[in-house]
């Protein structure tokens, strides 16, 4: 945008303080349920239950989390979640670079018709899915296991694109050169595409972890024991009565879940940002 | 793609390409096959059966499931539940996103933290925000009650009460996505070229019919995408209607995901549920290809 040098006459002065006003209550309504979240987290169970509401405890409880953590197995559901979380992005990443390099620099005569297979597999909605999935892992045994929360969840079709697209962008010099010297594929692809491609590679990673981090519904479905729970489904659970715990408890124990991804967000957020501006990655 | 000019001896070559390529894309499409593709038939089969997931025999019934569903009333509340939450959430979403990115795309100071808060919603852990956001909404003690006492106003129970439970998912559902709609408004709005601005000014346009007559048209493009994904999106929720609702009071929140959910893995209608599961797939589907029909023709690029 052309940056237009004139004096903050009265009136740009006052559309500039406009924007700022719209933009603070913007920020306030998005953030009030946060603060919230950590300030009813830190309350005595009295000061939860008080209209109107205390903003800030006359004593924090750090000792709220302590008793959100030992409500229920939250170390075990830290495990799990990261077990699948990691393990499912490393094999989604890995899948989809290889279909993205295959579909971007190896010739084959049916290429452009797996390619519209690929792209039909994008429209398919996975809720639709959930029963047939459950029958095919109850067949391989697979209910109530980590690979039963990952597998299903693995193949890659806009990691694929996005990659695909990536790639495509390498000028063939670069290839050639590397045939020349006698590389096959599989070396090209990992000393020449992927390196290349790290920044794409490395968004898409984080991407896919929030996603499966977040991820609820699937493993609801095919975890049926309590030390199986992922963090989000664990903490889906603590509502329910059996738990007896009070707000605060509750506000504590999502505190734990939002934490790593939290940290991913302010760590990279600008990358995460504007790798979805950039159709990089979707919401 | 660049076209190879080969000689003919590397047909060896080719054939050995085409096993790199198969042996490349191979994980991909047989977890697609298993996991994406294979369930639209094997949910289509499942639909004319009796099966409750745990019993050897499926009994057919034919068209039963279907017919089931038509004279079903929860079924077609929860049609028009889902709708009404892809309709509402879709014309407030996307206007309140328009205008933040249209006043975050000036030259302001602080702007990379404003984008940074607005847009943490989208990855914040679902299952957490309907958890905070079930305490906002609590009638008594809720953060919600403080601002409509202020107004004068006594607080519904929210969550609790027929009429007010589906607006306050709405309102969940508006705060979780406006970020991301912005970003990807802020990216089409720096797509305009700024010398159609600079020439309207120099014909004394206000910023009024600027935004109505440069920018909104420009930004059709955008605006149709952020309403079809925000559709389909809409049509997809589970996660804050499971935690804050389960689709009550008396279904009045239950949409088509969760009652998939319900008939299939709470009361073990699995047949029945197949046929909600496809109902849903037939809806998708019209969109996304009324989506690229319409595309080419409406859309200003």
């Amino acid at each position: 945008m052309a940056i237009r040098h004139r004096d903050l006459s009265g009136s740009r002065l006052i559309g500039r303080v406009l924007t700022h006003g719209a933009l603070i209550i913007a920020s306030l309504v998005i953030g009030l349920p946060f603060i919230w979240m950590l300030t009813t987290a830190i309350k005595s169970p009295a000061e939860v239950h008080l209209f109107p509401p205390v903003w800030w405890p006359e004593k924090i409880r750090w000792d709220n989390f302590v008793t959100a953590w030992e409500s229920a197995p939250f170390g075990r559901f830290y495990i799990n979640s990261i077990i699948t979380s990691s393990t499912g992005v490393f094999l989604e990443v890995s899948i989809a670079s290889l279909s993205a390099y295959a579909f971007a620099r190896i010739k084959f005569r049916y290429r452009e018709m797996l390619f519209m297979v690929l792209l039909a597999a994008m429209m398919i909605p996975g809720q639709v899915a959930l029963i047939p999935n459950y029958v095919v892992l109850k067949h391989l045994g697979w209910i109530n296991t980590y690979q039963g929360i990952v597998i299903p969840h693995v193949s890659s079709v806009f990691g694929a694109f996005l990659l695909r697209q990536y790639f495509l962008t390498i000028p063939d010099s670069l290839y050639d050169a590397a045939e020349i010297d006698g590389l096959g594929h599989v070396r090209i692809l990992f000393h020449i595409a992927l390196p290349l491609a790290r920044p794409v590679v490395g968004t898409l990673t984080l991407y896919l972890f929030i996603s499966k981090w977040n991820s609820y519904l699937w493993p609801l479905i095919i975890t049926n024991t309590q030390n199986m729970r992922t963090l989000p489904v664990g903490l889906a659970m603590l509502r329910q009565a059996e738990y007896a715990i009070g707000p605060e408890h509750l506000m504590a124990a999502s505190i734990f879940v939002l934490v790593p991804v939290l940290l991913i967000f302010f760590l990279a957020q600008k990358q995460l940002i504007e790798g979805i501006a950039s159709g990089a990655v979707k919401g | 793609m660049k076209k190879y000019t080969r000689p003919l001896r590397m047909s060896k070559r080719e054939k050995r390409d085409a096993w790199t390529f198969s042996a490349f894309v191979f994980p991909n499409f047989l977890l697609l096959g298993v996991f994406v593709f294979w369930p639209i038939v094997y949910s289509l089969y499942l639909s004319f059966f009796k099966w409750n997931m745990i019993a050897p025999r499926k009994t057919f019934i034919g068209m039963m499931n279907y017919v089931n569903m038509a004279n079903d009333p929860v079924f077609w509340q929860v049609l028009r539940n889902t709708l009404v939450l892809a309709a509402s959430t879709v014309f407030v979403k996307l206007a309140m996103a328009l205008g933040l990115a249209v006043l975050l795309n000036r030259k302001i100071r602080a702007k990379d933290s404003y984008r940074a808060v607005l847009f943490s919603p989208t990855f914040t852990t679902s299952v957490a925000v309907a958890m905070v956001w079930g305490w906002i909404f609590d009638p008594n003690f809720g953060l919600l009650r403080v601002f409509i006492n202020a107004v004068g106003l006594r607080s519904p129970n929210w969550l609790g009460d027929v009429s007010w439970a589906l607006p306050a998912i709405i309102i969940v559902v508006i705060w979780s996505g406006v970020g991301y709609d912005m970003v990807i408004f802020m990216a089409g709005l720096n797509n305009i070229p700024t010398e159609l601005y600079d020439a309207a000014k120099v014909d004394g346009a206000t910023p009024w019919t600027c935004f109505w007559r440069i920018t909104f048209p420009l930004l059709s493009p955008t605006t149709f995408f952020l309403t079809i994904v925000s559709v389909i999106g809409s049509l997809k929720a589970f996660d804050v209607i499971a935690i804050m609702t389960d689709g009550g009071p008396m279904n009045s929140t239950n949409v088509i995901v969760y009652y998939i959910y319900q008939n299939a893995f709470q009361w073990f209608k699995t047949g029945y549920a197949s046929a909600l599961a496809l109902v849903l797939f037939v809806i998708i589907m019209t969109i996304t290809l009324v989506q690229t029909r319409l595309a080419r023709r409406w859309v200003h690029y």
